[in-house]
């Protein structure tokens, strides 16, 4: 195969590349004042990326001798990547505007867009060393973003824990790789499979060998997804962390964090579905119950999102664990409809200001909100409740698509275990909406962003019961995307 | 395909309820009333265009277009019945917040037809996964309108009301989750008829019932009702005594029985046992009360235990009794809290003791609130006798000892509300504030009198009830009937009374075989 085809199955990715590096230059020379035109490129270079899946991208194949994966799985993944990119590119401005000390600089973007970059590759790669190199490139550009406001400690402190918890889930990741290399001999996900298939996983000897391999490497990807019990980064770097920035990392990242293990389970660990399973299932039910359970006594809304998601995490493993097509195309259905309501929950906490503009982050402020702000008040009442799954909001949806795969699969236990626990997880988000309809006032916020309060309706329609009649596209979309895999 | 009338009325509530959110707080409260009395318009073309004894499922619609279920919807006689109910209930609902609702009353007014589009989405869905989105979205607004318009306790209530429903209903969505995947499909007609394996249906029938007792509520899982009874505005409660509490009996009615025939057979004695106790524990729960909605929300647990027994009698009798109870639970429990609601907006508390003597300067609320408290009672010529006789005589042929433990209900039922009955209303006048008391006004007059001559008509003409459902009840049975349970009952032709002019004349052939040795 020659160059250019294989090129153009890349194009993506190289779009965002290219246009990084120019858009990285124009910052260099223009500085801080060519912030909005860096800005809106951006969005407009993600856009150009999504319009390059539309040809071999989506559809190629293989390419660079089998190291990367054009297929319909990655081209959703992606699109979805490169939507909860734009937005958290648009929500930025105002943020820093209002925000007294750092503002913000045209390098945002350009992070922002290089992380999408490597959270591209992360999809698409069908090596473990590719792998890796995505997973990297996206990690990296994510550690300065989490400490982009230079000023605030907490900030820092977020980008730094960030940092050296990321440097050691990367190494524990690679130490995995370094086993399934050194016991399959190959680091190509089909290689890698066929050792799993040829060898006896029980007994001694290579077999465990190949286990430990397979669980450093679900270690490593677990931390990633940020799913229990190696969820502890997420608290505190999304506590810290500027808002857009949490809101950022709360989306893309986990799409394609979710997506690379869906990837190396079916393709590359296929044949040891026993195996890692069980490792799947104790991670959805671990991280269901503890995103819940701790959850419940948090003051500060970023952190119960963060606890949010890692609970969200746990039901998309659910449909993992599942291993079928149907329960692959139910965590891509589950993660597509979470970043809905997750990026409008985050736009709403941007719109969380006093009158000055600072921010504030105190659960309690949100009280009463439904007198004074009823518009966002209703709008964050239904992230909250699509959230905790309750119909008629899409988030019922998410949770009966990874259910309908589980049971179908036959993991009862699993399937009635897991939609018990979401009953805790309810209780913290009906918290949000006692504050907000039952509470006395407090303290008004000051008036938002139009752009934002735009995305924020269109977020809230697209989870309203007007969402179900998305279904038939979203089923099909997401199971020629799963069928891509097997 | 003829025209979608139940879309129609659920497409009206819905988009007042929408409108109501952008409107002033009178406007609000005429367009809920217009959509609701254009709801209860639409209630009456259907029941009036429903042909009795027709096809069993009518006005039926299908649109695919959710994929992995369908907008379905359709009736039968006894979904007509409780959609009647709450068009029927759902203006007085609106009219009985007139006044006593001032804070956020736009807010309220959609809440308000938002539960309206749920309830009779409910009970038209013909489609699993339709039905469990109606049925569980019920929640939002009740927890909404509890917790923001309800009393000092609203927050705890409103919590419990959520958390107990929602954990009930979850059991039983990995049951449908099941049903549809073993099935292959979804559609409730088609379910109807789908025999699970026996050892399957009794996992299936405990999920469900997990739900449907929780909504019912039956004991020992009751406690959330008397919490949001108590905390609920008043036409909060109506609703929730009307019609939410049905759809737990509607659920067994539709589901667990033609459904699960053979669990549903193995698992009467649960039902039995829990319905006995619960007859007899909330009935003198409820004549220790002294908050008048508490005691009304007890009777309503025991009103509806007797439902349950009727459901699990597997005879016409039974099933036919207990969708009366339902009908006439419906209407006596939601005038008994507007009854509530009237003297506690004027005095705005609920102790008995701090009222005795209404006859006195209300007479025409005691008349009315009389009529109510016999009807709760099960006098002959209410709407409650009709359904509880009819209930206890199918439990009879089953279970002597359930009927005779249940049948003391009714006289608990009646010691207790009468109790009520004296204390509120007769007797001499106690307090000046009591004594300034005014009568019914015109806008209660016309929230009670409906419901009082609908009480009446079920009670003295039950039969225009009673055919809508009772081809339905006949399709029921035959389906169960090969689950039947064996009943304790063994009734014997007796001889006959043998005229005294011909005492000495032997017996012939025409008397029982039994009794011929």
């Amino acid at each position: 195969m020659d160059y250019a085809a294989n090129l153009a199955m890349t194009l993506p990715e190289l779009v965002l590349a290219l246009g990084a590096i120019a858009l990285m230059l124009v910052a260099a020379w223009g500085g801080p004042a060519a912030t909005r035109a860096v800005s809106w490129t951006a969005v407009a270079v993600l856009a150009g990326a999504c319009i390059a899946l539309t040809g071999p991208a989506s559809s190629g194949g293989s390419a660079f001798y089998g190291m990367y994966r054009a297929d319909a799985f990655a081209a959703f993944a992606k699109v979805l990547i490169y939507a909860a990119a734009a937005v958290s590119i648009i929500m930025a401005p105002d943020f820093f505007k209002r925000t007294a000390g750092d503002n913000l600089r045209p390098e945002y973007p350009v992070l922002i867009l290089l992380s999408a970059c490597g959270m591209g590759i992360m999809v698409s790669a069908s090596d473990l060393l590719m792998l890796y190199v995505g997973l990297e490139l996206q990690s990296l550009a994510a550690y300065v973003l989490a400490s982009f406001m230079r000023q605030d400690t907490r900030s820092a402190e977020a980008g730094l824990k960030y940092f050296v918890l990321g440097a050691l889930a990367s190494g524990i990741l690679l130490y995995g790789i370094s086993l399934v290399y050194g016991f399959t001999g190959s680091t190509l996900f089909d290689e890698v499979a066929g050792a799993y298939a040829a060898a006896p996983l029980t007994g001694n000897g290579k077999a465990i060998g190949l286990l430990f391999g397979l669980v450093f490497v679900f270690a490593g990807l677990a931390f990633k997804m940020s799913a229990v019990p190696f969820h502890m980064w997420t608290p505190d770097v999304y506590e810290g962390a500027p808002t857009p920035v949490t809101g950022f990392f709360a989306s893309a990242p986990k799409v394609a964090a979710m997506a690379l293990g869906v990837r190396v389970a079916v393709e590359a660990m296929g044949p040891a579905h026993d195996q890692w399973r069980q490792i799947v299932i104790f991670a959805a039910l671990a991280s269901i119950l503890l995103g819940a359970v701790a959850a419940i006594g948090q003051q500060n809304i970023k952190r119960l999102l963060a606890y949010s998601s890692i609970n969200n995490v746990g039901f998309a493993l659910i449909g993992l664990a599942a291993g079928t097509p149907e329960g692959v195309a139910s965590v891509m259905t589950y993660m597509a409809i979470y970043i809905v309501m997750t990026l409008g929950s985050f736009l709403v906490v941007l719109q969380m200001r006093d009158e000055d503009g600072q921010p504030v982050e105190t659960i309690a402020s949100l009280a009463g909100l439904s007198r004074s702000r009823p518009g966002l008040a209703a709008a964050l009442a239904m992230f909250m409740f699509s959230l905790a799954g309750i119909p008629p909001l899409f988030g019922f949806y998410a949770k009966f698509a990874v259910f309908y795969a589980a049971v179908e699969a036959g993991l009862f236990p699993l399937a009635v275990v897991g939609i018990a626990m979401s009953v805790i997880g309810a209780y913290y988000y009906l918290r949000i909406v006692k504050t907000m309809y039952f509470d006395e006032p407090a303290a008004p916020y000051g008036r938002g962003d139009a752009v934002e309060g735009g995305l924020i309706a269109v977020a809230a329609v697209i989870i309203s019961p007007l969402g179900y009649l998305l279904i038939p596209a979203l089923t099909a979309w997401t199971l020629a995307a799963a069928n891509s895999l097997f | 395909m003829s025209f979608p009338i139940l879309s129609l009325m659920l497409a009206i509530p819905a988009v007042a309820a929408v409108a109501c959110l952008f409107l002033s707080a009178s406007a609000a409260r005429w367009t809920a009333l217009a959509a609701t009395l254009i709801d209860l318009a639409l209630g009456v073309v259907l029941w009036t265009s429903f042909d009795v004894g027709g096809a069993q499922w009518q006005f039926v619609e299908y649109a695919p277009v959710f994929g992995r279920f369908a907008w379905a919807l359709g009736i039968d006689g006894y979904a007509l019945l409780l959609i009647a109910l709450s068009v029927f209930l759902m203006p007085i609902c609106i009219g009985a917040s007139w006044q006593a609702i001032e804070k956020r009353v736009p807010e309220y007014m959609a809440a308000f037809l938002l539960t309206e589009v749920l309830m009779i989405g409910t009970f038209a869905a013909q489609d699993l996964f339709l039905f469990y989105i109606f049925f569980e979205a019920g929640l939002i607004p009740m927890f909404l309108i509890i917790g923001i318009w309800g009393g000092v306790n609203r927050i705890y209530a409103s919590y419990k009301f959520f958390l107990y429903t929602l954990l009930g209903s979850l059991l039983m969505f990995i049951a449908m989750l099941y049903m549809s995947i073993t099935a292959g499909t979804t559609s409730i007609p088609v379910l109807l008829n789908y025999d699970f394996p026996p050892q399957v249906q009794t996992w299936l029938w405990l999920a469900f019932f997990a739900s449907f007792a929780v909504k019912m509520p039956m004991w020992p899982v009751h406690t959330w009702l008397p919490d949001a009874h108590v905390q609920a505005p008043t036409a909060g409660s109506v609703i929730l005594a009307g019609v939410l509490l049905k759809l737990g009996g509607y659920g067994f009615l539709r589901f667990s029985l033609p459904m699960f025939p053979e669990a549903s057979a193995s698992l009467v004695w649960l039902v039995f046992g829990l319905s006995a106790v619960a007859v007899i524990y909330t009935s003198l729960v409820a004549l220790v009360q002294s908050d008048m909605k508490k005691l009304i929300a007890y009777s309503s647990v025991a009103h509806m235990a007797i439902v349950t027994i009727g459901l699990f009698a597997f005879n016409a009798q039974g099933i036919e009794g207990a969708m009366m109870v339902m009908l006439g639970h419906g209407l006596v429990s939601g005038a008994l809290f507007l009854c509530v609601g009237v003297i506690y907006d004027r005095l705005h508390t609920r102790e008995i003791s701090r009222y005795g003597g209404l006859a006195i300067n209300m007479p025409r609320y005691a008349i009315l609130f009389l009529l109510f408290t016999m009807a709760s009672i099960g006098l002959p010529g209410t709407s409650n006798f009709v359904g509880e006789l009819l209930s206890l005589m199918g439990t009879y042929k089953v279970s002597t000892t359930i009927a005779l433990l249940c049948t003391t209900g009714i006289i608990l039922g009646a010691a207790y509300m009468l109790y009520l009955y004296r204390r509120v209303v007769w007797g001499e006048i106690t307090s000046e504030e009591v004594r300034a008391m005014p009568d019914l006004s015109a806008r209660e007059l016309w929230l009670l009198v409906p419901i009082a001559a609908a009480v009446l008509w079920m009670g003295v003409y039950p039969e225009s009830f009673l055919a809508p459902m009772r081809k339905d009840t006949q399709i029921l049975l035959a389906r169960i009937e090969r689950a039947r349970p064996a009943g304790d009952s063994r009734p014997t032709k007796g001889t006959g009374i043998v005229p005294a002019a011909h005492a000495e004349t032997p017996a012939t052939g025409h008397e029982a075989p039994g009794s011929a040795h």
